[in-house]
């Protein structure tokens, strides 16, 4: 997988801090992610990985520190940097009452593709996330997997290097997550998007990272490849394992109630 | 990536007609909302008009009663509908589309100014069904094209108004429980401080007082000297058209400072 991966940055967080009152949700976060790389944010509830995507994606100003996304930063060049990326959401961020293409076409136009190639990017975008047949149908009819999917074309038709996602496998079955999953693979390979994701499951961030980050409290906690993370600790040990041990064995220990109860509506519609 | 070189304000005009798009889209997936909104104004113009202008109660000049009121009930219906537009925005943050929304290019104020334009176009429903009820009880219309264009625009305007400052209260509040709590606190006070069902003339002083500072009272003054085939205005025209469009102007300001607080 590594081969696909460009050593130049496209993604830098100097010292990234955001404090909520007296709360340090992230604290003085450090990394750099490398253009074309699969990059999981892990932790459990309350590590700080939806606090770091949003602000990464300029929807949650930082306290102090840097980050630079596509050479842009999320400080100053916000506009620029929202242009560089797409964005998925962990809640669902499609609009029930509008059909598949309505959708697009109106993200189309936000992002302000040409218009004579809208029809065809739109079209594009359908087919390669298998939704071809289903464009001209109601999203409030669709399947969670088929919903994830969509809101992948939606955040991917302006062709951007970076694509945040936040925790976009959250409520689905087996078979949907391998097939959004088999999706966004395809996604690096096709136009080389950088994915950078939050997930809980770590079998995805096994199969599919290049890197890793496990974040514990708002700190970074560790940082490499499934396998570096795993060799650190000697043979024979799981990813499992190295999670609970910088995470803490407590999973349950943080989130907040809003955060808990965001994360099971979504499982709720998409399921 | 798809590089651009779009004047601000082209982009900030194009982008609020492209939210507008959004949000009439969905209409024509559900036509029951127009029907519903149409409900209101019928029964306000029905029952309370035809009871208020058969008592002879209210003094309206030698406009009658129900001339008088039918304006009023357009510009209340609008209000009545546009005020809790911002539960809309409260469901679009319990989601994820505010958020979405967010991460994109598109200009705050675009964003803003376009729910409150879709919300606009929306409440020409209630507008039609005031004018088919209007033709039924003898109401003398003004029927000359700038008149009509005048109730067009000022609807639009009036619940773009209403929409935007719906939408600053959805921001502040941010969950539906408080927010129903405060449309409700606020809905009978702009309603009843304002000349919708009764001339200003008749309030005390300090009503008087207040209802100049209501923007209602501006939208049923252009609706009435605009709809109605003889009614003397009681501020002017232009001076009800810039309270309005002042107004909404500071509303949109406000409100694309706050929307960001949504994704928060």
């Amino acid at each position: 997988m590594l081969q696909t991966v460009m050593s130049d940055p496209v993604l830098e967080i100097e010292h990234l801090t955001r404090r909520f009152g007296s709360f340090t949700a992230v604290n003085e976060l450090t990394l750099s992610v490398n253009a074309g790389e699969i990059f999981g944010l892990l932790g459990s509830n309350g590590a700080g990985k939806t606090t770091t995507i949003k602000m990464l994606t300029t929807l949650l100003p930082p306290t102090s520190g840097e980050a630079r996304v596509a050479g842009f930063s999320i400080r100053t060049r916000a506009v620029q940097v929202r242009r560089a990326i797409g964005y998925v959401p962990q809640a669902v961020s499609v609009d029930g009452s509008l059909t598949g293409y309505e959708n697009l076409l109106i993200f189309a136009k936000l992002y302000d593709l040409p218009h004579h190639e809208q029809k065809d990017r739109i079209a594009q975008a359908l087919e390669f996330m298998g939704l071809t047949a289903d464009g001209g149908r109601l999203v409030g009819q669709y399947s969670g997997g088929m919903v994830r999917r969509l809101e992948i074309a939606q955040a991917t038709l302006h062709r951007p290097p970076v694509l945040f996602l936040d925790e976009p496998t959250v409520g689905l079955d087996p078979i949907a997550r391998d097939a959004v999953w088999k999706h966004l693979v395809d996604l690096r390979t096709a136009y080389g998007t950088t994915l950078v994701f939050t997930t809980h499951y770590l079998e995805e961030a096994e199969g599919h990272c290049d890197r890793i980050a496990i974040m514990h409290l708002g700190k970074l906690a560790a940082l490499g490849s499934c396998k570096e993370l795993e060799a650190s600790f000697g043979g024979g040990h799981t990813l499992n394992e190295v999670f609970v041990h910088y995470a803490g064995v407590t999973l349950d220990s943080g989130g907040t109630f809003r955060d808990v109860s965001a994360e099971r509506a979504t499982a709720q519609r998409l399921g | 990536m798809t590089p651009t070189c779009i004047h601000p304000l082209t982009g900030f005009i194009e982008k609020t007609f492209v939210i507008t798009e959004f949000e009439l889209r969905k209409l024509r997936h559900d036509f029951m909302e127009l029907i519903t909104r149409a409900l209101q104004p019928a029964l306000w113009l029905l029952i309370f008009g035809e009871v208020f202008s058969r008592n002879g109660a209210m003094h309206t000049g030698t406009t009658p009663y129900i001339d008088f009121i039918a304006p009023g009930i357009l510009a209340q219906s609008v209000l009545f509908v546009a005020i809790f537009y911002g539960i809309n925005v409260i469901w679009e943050r319990d989601l994820g589309i505010v958020q979405k929304f967010l991460a994109s290019p598109t200009p705050r104020a675009a964003l803003v100014l376009g729910k409150g334009f879709s919300a606009g176009v929306r409440s020409l429903s209630q507008a039609t069904i005031v004018y088919l009820l209007s033709i039924l009880l003898g109401v003398k219309l003004n029927w000359s094209p700038l008149a009509l264009l005048n109730v067009l625009i000022l609807v639009i305007l009036a619940a773009t108004l209403f929409s935007t400052f719906s939408l600053v209260i959805a921001c502040i509040v941010k969950t539906r429980e408080r927010f129903m709590g405060v449309g409700q606190v606020l809905t009978m006070p702009l309603f009843f401080a304002s000349n919708a069902i009764y001339p200003t003339a008749i309030m005390p002083s300090w009503l008087r007082l207040v209802s100049h500072f209501n923007p209602l009272t501006y939208v049923v003054d252009g609706l009435r000297v605009s709809m109605l085939a003889a009614s003397p205005s009681s501020f002017g025209l232009g001076q009800d058209y810039a309270v309005i469009i002042l107004t909404t102007i500071v509303l949109v300001i406000i409100g694309a400072r706050l929307y960001p607080h949504l994704a928060t």
